[in-house]
């Protein structure tokens, strides 16, 4: 820890998938070991190494500026590129990074979980249930699936409540055994 | 007639300036070794001595030196400090030990007595942070793994001055080294009390000062930093001391606000500061004291050199990064001359201030130069056909405790054309 002066010291990020339960796969057990680095005057650095030994970082100043940083392979202290974002470009990219994080994630599942199944099924117009709400379709007493999350207009809504009514062109994020996920999609003319 | 020459001389000098600091940047240098030379042209001796504006620089570098050092602080938060002290003061006592002697030597060899000699020694200490700060920020280097090491031994260098300060400022003033250990203490006691403060009840006292009205956070900003300053003066502890703590305390909004008004305002007494430096000094004398500043000069790059290096090597960093830290640190300025500025305005030896001016005009400009040809220099240094690892085993040789998770050597690695 003294190896890096001023101070230093390194926090696991979130795993990948803390959201999914059970996991197999090596990937998931991947941690992200990101350091933090005090900048005295200038603000933290962040930065960690990724799986296929590529360095790279973010450099927060004080003044709401973020430094996308990568690291030299040849000279590891280095940095090959610096890529200076205003804060609404740090979040913007910050969405961007994020979001193909959740639906890695839930690609992921659907692969690595025996026995259970994630599907996406589309609400299209000739469905019977365009315009019914969740409670209508009573989806988990007649094929025990959980609609976890409907995805509409390129966002999200998760945890749809019961009273929530579909609309054509909705897509229904379900999870349920392979069966009731089957179940489910003939229910709802996906 | 008076006002309208006062107007006039002053008018000529920041013009003159401005244009000076476009010059600067344009060719990618530190503006203070121009306005040194703006100084010495204007001064007693010079092509363009001024007239009547000479009390106004008197009193605006005053002002300059308390801009400079409130601005320092401010860029510090008291928590910083402390984790900078805890973290990395064994780089910092080698950074002292390598480049306060060589001006203490040069000062006994000099044959201009104790007194002039621990004022040399201060001077070839105290790297530029400005200068510093300005080529990271032009490099990019913000990102790089050396850039903490340099940052923590520019900061505990400033740490440093608050104690060096007062105990020159009372050794100025006619005192013994026994008498200057009071002024010393209540320093070291003064930072200690404000770091504790600031950490326990920071946020009330920024809010004390703090006030959404710029206008109004500018007054009482200026306001509190002078009358601490002046208290400063007044107990022997140095104003730029005062001022320095002042920055520490004040942290949030405050800071913040304080960073963003005061700078404009640190430029242009900081460009008057030195050029009042270059007016008291008469360029006749630079010739005498040139050699001995030139073997300084030199002397100290290799010291600063080899303090970042050596603490560059300390964290981990690979040859090329500890050439960069050595590199960077070498730039002298500022701090040099306020310290370089005490002993003249005290009529200690009349070669110091020629010799010290000679010595920051050569490494405020060899500084940025040398800092710019570390990268190449150190891609001359790796011999080639001998490819460096890749990142992560490099840096676990030095600091196991930052072992990335092991991965095995990745095809992206392989794939790289190898050095």
């Amino acid at each position: 820890m003294s190896s890096h002066p001023p101070a230093k010291r390194s926090h696991r990020g979130p795993p990948a998938s803390d959201l999914t339960g059970p996991q197999r796969d090596q990937s998931a057990e991947e941690q992200v070991q990101i350091h933090e680095t005090v900048l005295p005057g200038v603000g933290f650095r962040h930065d960690f190494t990724t799986r296929r030994g590529r360095q790279l970082g973010v450099v927060s100043h004080r003044t709401g500026r973020r430094d996308l940083v990568l690291y030299n392979q040849r000279d590891p202290d280095a940095t090959q590129e610096v890529v200076q974002l205003t804060s609404a470009e740090s979040e913007a990219l910050g969405g961007l990074l994020g979001s193909s994080r959740i639906t890695r994630t839930l690609t992921g599942l659907q692969q690595q979980v025996e026995g259970l199944a994630i599907a996406w099924l589309s609400i299209t117009r000739g469905s019977p249930y365009v315009g019914g709400t969740i409670a209508d379709t009573q989806a988990r007493t007649r094929t025990g699936v959980s609609i976890v999350a409907v995805l509409r207009d390129q966002t999200a809504i998760p945890a749809p409540r019961p009273d929530f009514a579909f609309q054509p062109g909705d897509t229904a994020v379900v999870v349920g055994t392979p069966a009731g996920v089957k179940a489910l999609a003939r229910l709802l003319g996906a | 007639m008076h006002a309208a020459v006062l107007l006039l001389e002053l008018g000529g000098v920041l013009l003159g300036l401005g244009l000076l600091g476009r010059l600067a940047g344009r060719i990618g240098l530190s503006p203070i070794p121009l306005y040194l030379l703006a100084g010495l042209a204007f001064g007693k001796g010079g092509l363009l001595p001024l007239v009547t504006a000479q009390e106004f620089i008197q009193v605006g570098a005053e002002i300059g030196i308390i801009l400079l050092l409130l601005l320092l602080g401010l860029e510090y938060s008291a928590r910083e400090l402390l984790g900078t002290l805890r973290a990395a003061a064994p780089a910092g006592v080698g950074d002292l030990l390598l480049n306060f002697p060589p001006g203490l030597a040069a000062g006994l060899l000099l044959g201009w007595g104790p007194l002039a000699a621990v004022v040399l020694g201060g001077v070839t200490y105290i790297s530029s942070s400005g200068v510093a700060a300005k080529v990271l920020g032009d490099l990019g280097r913000h990102g790089n793994r050396e850039t903490p090491v340099v940052l923590s031994i520019l900061v505990l260098e400033d740490l440093a001055m608050a104690v060096y300060l007062p105990v020159v400022t009372v050794l100025l003033a006619g005192g013994t080294l026994a008498s200057s250990l009071l002024p010393a203490t209540l320093a070291v006691a003064a930072v200690a009390a404000v770091l504790a403060a600031t950490l326990r009840y920071g946020s009330t006292l920024s809010r004390l000062v703090f006030s959404p009205n710029d206008e109004v956070l500018l007054l009482k900003l200026l306001g509190v930093a002078f009358i601490v300053a002046g208290a400063a003066q007044a107990a022997q502890v140095s104003a730029a001391v005062g001022a320095f703590l002042v920055g520490i305390a004040l942290s949030g909004p405050a800071a913040r606000g304080a960073r963003a008004l005061l700078s404009p305002l640190r430029d242009l007494f900081a460009a008057v500061f030195f050029v009042f430096f270059g007016l008291q000094t008469d360029p006749r004398q630079l010739p005498p004291v040139a050699l001995a500043a030139t073997g300084l000069a030199l002397a100290t790059t290799l010291t600063k050199l080899a303090g970042g290096w050596w603490a560059a090597r300390r964290a981990g960093i690979a040859t090329p990064g500890r050439l960069r830290a050595g590199a960077v640190l070498v730039a002298r300025g500022e701090f040099s001359i306020v310290i370089a500025g005490l002993a003249v305005a005290a009529g200690l030896h009349p070669q110091l201030g020629p010799l010290a001016a000679t010595y920051v005009l050569l490494l405020a400009v060899a500084g940025p130069i040398l800092a710019r040809l570390a990268d190449p220099v150190a891609a001359r240094l790796r011999r080639p056909g001998e490819p460096r690892p890749p990142g992560p085993q490099t840096r676990a040789r030095t600091s196991p405790a930052e072992l990335p998770p092991p991965a095995p050597l990745s095809k992206e690695a392989e794939d790289a054309p190898s050095a």
